[in-house]
């Protein structure tokens, strides 16, 4: 998602940042992600639901705009480590979903030849260094990879996703603090849906805002509504400049939701019906950034149908890809435990 | 049956026994990660905090090494938790509070105090959870003493062995696997306990000892059952507790069968098999071997995502059979 290009209008000068700062392609190309996330999710849970994919996911609807504002100023080299529900960060950093899905299905041409599945779902390739199964796991790893990048000059900025119930482990507070003392190009995200699990922020977790624990670091720590797609780039792209000056790490605190339940064995019985509608009906991140898109003249009905239509079909693909692809074989357990050697 | 018997399932016999175990001392408490109004990853918990509160059936929040520790704190200072993990797998977050705190404090402090925990680890593969949700973790933690590791392969020994979890004054770990959470059998109401360290025979047998744990008790029941029918008689020794070990039960039916094979799903090497193997050559039963001792354990690799890979990396029941048929007919 690289290439922020200068305003090319002086008309949008009071629009939100993102209208200000990319051209109608490139919103509309997030617009084309954003429903490409949702339809990917929608067509692995049906998947799972016809018994063609087995084990566990964790859905991120509701929490496209999140994934997707963060990656938006990044270029192809810089780096993300994400978590157990991120599948909308794989795709927001580039992969492409027949890969996932060929994931999913447990094929060799999967991302991680069917031997990760939903759960470290990750386009090596495209900056992403997986998807993680231990809630903070990636915290560190996404500092460990910052030191690389101060060491290596390589310029590269990374992009440490998390769940606010990560930040309860001891692993975030003490790589937030090595990344203060170090001065390392990291962005801490985490992205407060308002549970993890069933736990509800106000029950796990001491402070009311996650931002607020960036003065502990002595990081900036910023807020913003995660379910608007400008907020959360205006932010990223603040904190990315940051980073990239040598200045250091930033947390940002995107709001947002899940709509789904945590697994696919959640009775949701945390939290009421009503709220879970509230959010699907009025904050929705994808109806949200449409709207906006319409109203400013970036896109019409006809355009927004094209999109619709292009991503039904390239879900469609992707799934077909990846019933079509080969499985395994057996007696290949051994391979990837250690790195072959000549 | 008797009608103080009933069939409940594996989980339901761990829950009857945390609310059996809460009922007779107010000290008892649950702890863990999403066991309150979720009941649990795998609904053990259940209802109980509709029963017993919140006070009793505490959330914690996702903070393992720093809950693990609550727990030992209290323990060492007289209450009695029974910790959750939600997946034995995050027991290496934890890993601190339980093999350096919570197993020594007891020793490094001459005696003086003692550590009253109980944890839980549901564990295993076969769910399609990959790498870092499947592990066998048992021996790491097999390896540590002042820790007890036990692993109950039927609702009977799980209700009874956690209540004498709860009843031992020092640090009890239960591994359970997830697979057996469903599975049902007779469990009797009320109190009752199953001895830590204490082996079960659950199959008589002449030719040849099978000594399996948890999951791998009733694979290797299922092959000594299909086996029978081609004149092969198989004792099946259920380990329960892989320390402190049951060497006696084990070394009588190795002295009975002559020939010894160990079944387990935690990857093969460095693990249960190389303990009782290595115990049983040290022993009297040596002796007594006609054949070398076999392991049939988890290939060394990560649990795959993949089902069919997941299935391959564990032993199967067709596994053990092809193994027992080889080791009794001297092919091996
Ligand atoms: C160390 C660890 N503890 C517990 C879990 C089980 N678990 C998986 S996701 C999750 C909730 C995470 O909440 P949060 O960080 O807010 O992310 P969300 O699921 O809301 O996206 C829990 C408890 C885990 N995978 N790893
Ligand atoms: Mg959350």
């Amino acid at each position: 998602m690289a290439g922020a290009s200068k305003a090319v209008n002086d008309s949008r000068a009071n629009l939100p940042f993102v209208y200000r700062q990319y051209n109608a392609e490139q919103l509309r190309n997030v617009l084309y992600k954003m429903y490409l996330i949702r339809r990917f999710e929608e067509g692995a849970e049906e998947c799972y639901t016809r018994g063609l994919i087995h084990g566990t996911m964790h859905l991120s609807i509701g929490q496209e705009a999140s994934a997707m504002g963060i990656c938006m100023p990044l270029s192809e080299d810089d780096q993300i480590t994400s978590t157990h529900r991120g599948h909308g960060h794989c795709i927001a950093k580039g992969a492409e979903v027949k890969r996932m899905f060929a994931e999913f299905f447990g094929k060799t041409t999967g991302y991680c030849k069917g031997r990760g599945g939903s759960m470290h779902i990750a386009d090596v390739g495209k900056g992403n260094l997986g998807a993680n199964g231990i809630v903070g796991g990636g915290i560190p790893i996404a500092v460990g990879a910052a030191l690389s990048s101060k060491m290596m000059k390589t310029g590269k900025v990374v992009v440490s996703f998390f769940g606010d119930g990560a930040n309860n482990e001891g692993a975030f507070h003490e790589a937030l603090n090595m990344a203060a003392i170090w001065k390392l190009p990291v962005i801490f995200v985490c992205e407060n849906n308002g549970y993890g699990m069933s736990t509800s922020t106000a029950r796990s977790t001491a402070v009311k805002n996650i931002a607020e624990r960036a003065a502990a670091y002595s990081m900036p720590g910023v807020i913003v509504n995660g379910n608007i797609f400008s907020e959360v780039a205006e932010a990223s792209n603040k904190a990315v400049e940051r980073a990239r000056a040598g200045e250091g790490p930033t947390l940002i605190e995107s709001k947002t939701y899940r709509h789904r339940g945590h697994s696919k064995s959640d009775r949701n019985r945390y939290r009421s019906k009503e709220e879970i509608e509230d959010w699907m009906s009025n904050r929705d991140p994808i109806t949200l950034f449409e709207s906006e898109l319409r109203e400013f003249g970036f896109i019409d009905d006809k355009g927004i149908e094209a999109i619709r239509g292009a991503v039904a079909q390239e879900i469609a693909d992707g799934i077909e890809f990846a019933k079509a692809s080969p499985s395994p074989d057996v007696r290949d357990t051994g391979d990837y435990v250690y790195t072959e050697q000549a | 049956m008797d009608a103080m018997v009933r069939e409940l399932s594996y989980a339901q016999a761990i829950q009857e026994a945390m609310a059996i175990a809460m009922d007779m001392d107010e000290r008892v408490f649950l702890m863990g990660e999403d066991i309150g109004v979720y009941g649990g990853a795998f609904q053990v918990t259940g209802d109980l905090v509709d029963r017993f509160g919140t006070e009793r059936v505490i959330d914690t929040p996702i903070s393992e090494l720093g809950g693990a520790g609550v727990a030992v704190g209290a323990a060492l200072t007289g209450m009695r938790p029974i910790f959750e993990f939600q997946f034995s797998d995050f027991a290496t977050l934890a890993m601190e509070q339980i093999v350096n705190q919570a197993a020594k404090m007891r020793f490094m402090l001459g005696g003086e105090v003692s550590v009253p925990v109980v944890m839980r680890f549901p564990a295993g593969s076969g769910t399609g959870a990959a790498a870092q949700h499947s592990q066998s973790l048992e021996a790491w933690l097999g390896h540590v003493p002042g820790l007890k590791v036990i692993q109950p392969a039927t609702p009977y020994d799980a209700k009874g062995m956690l209540l004498a979890a709860v009843a031992d004054p020092d640090p009890v770990m239960i591994f359970e696997h997830k697979l057996l959470y469903k599975m049902k059998g007779p469990v009797p109401e009320g109190f009752y306990t199953v001895p830590i360290g204490k082996a079960d025979v659950r199959r008589e047998g002449r030719d040849l000892t099978v000594v399996a744990t948890s999951i791998m008790v009733h694979k290797a029941l299922d092959a000594a059952a299909a086996l029978e029918a081609e004149g092969i008689d198989i004792e099946v020794v259920d380990l329960r507790t892989i320390r402190p070990m049951d060497k006696q039960t084990v070394i009588d039916s190795v002295k009975k069968t002559s020939r010894l094979m160990c079944v387990y799903e935690a990857v093969k090497t460095l693990g249960i098999g190389a303990e009782v193997s290595a115990m049983i050559a040290e022993s009297e039963a040596f002796d007594y071997l006609d054949a070398p001792i076999v392991r049939l354990g988890g290939a060394e690799t990560p649990i795959p995502y993949n089902p069919e890979l997941e299935k391959a990396v564990v032993p199967q029941v067709p596994d053990i059979i092809a193994a027992a048929r080889d080791l009794v007919r001297g092919v091996r």
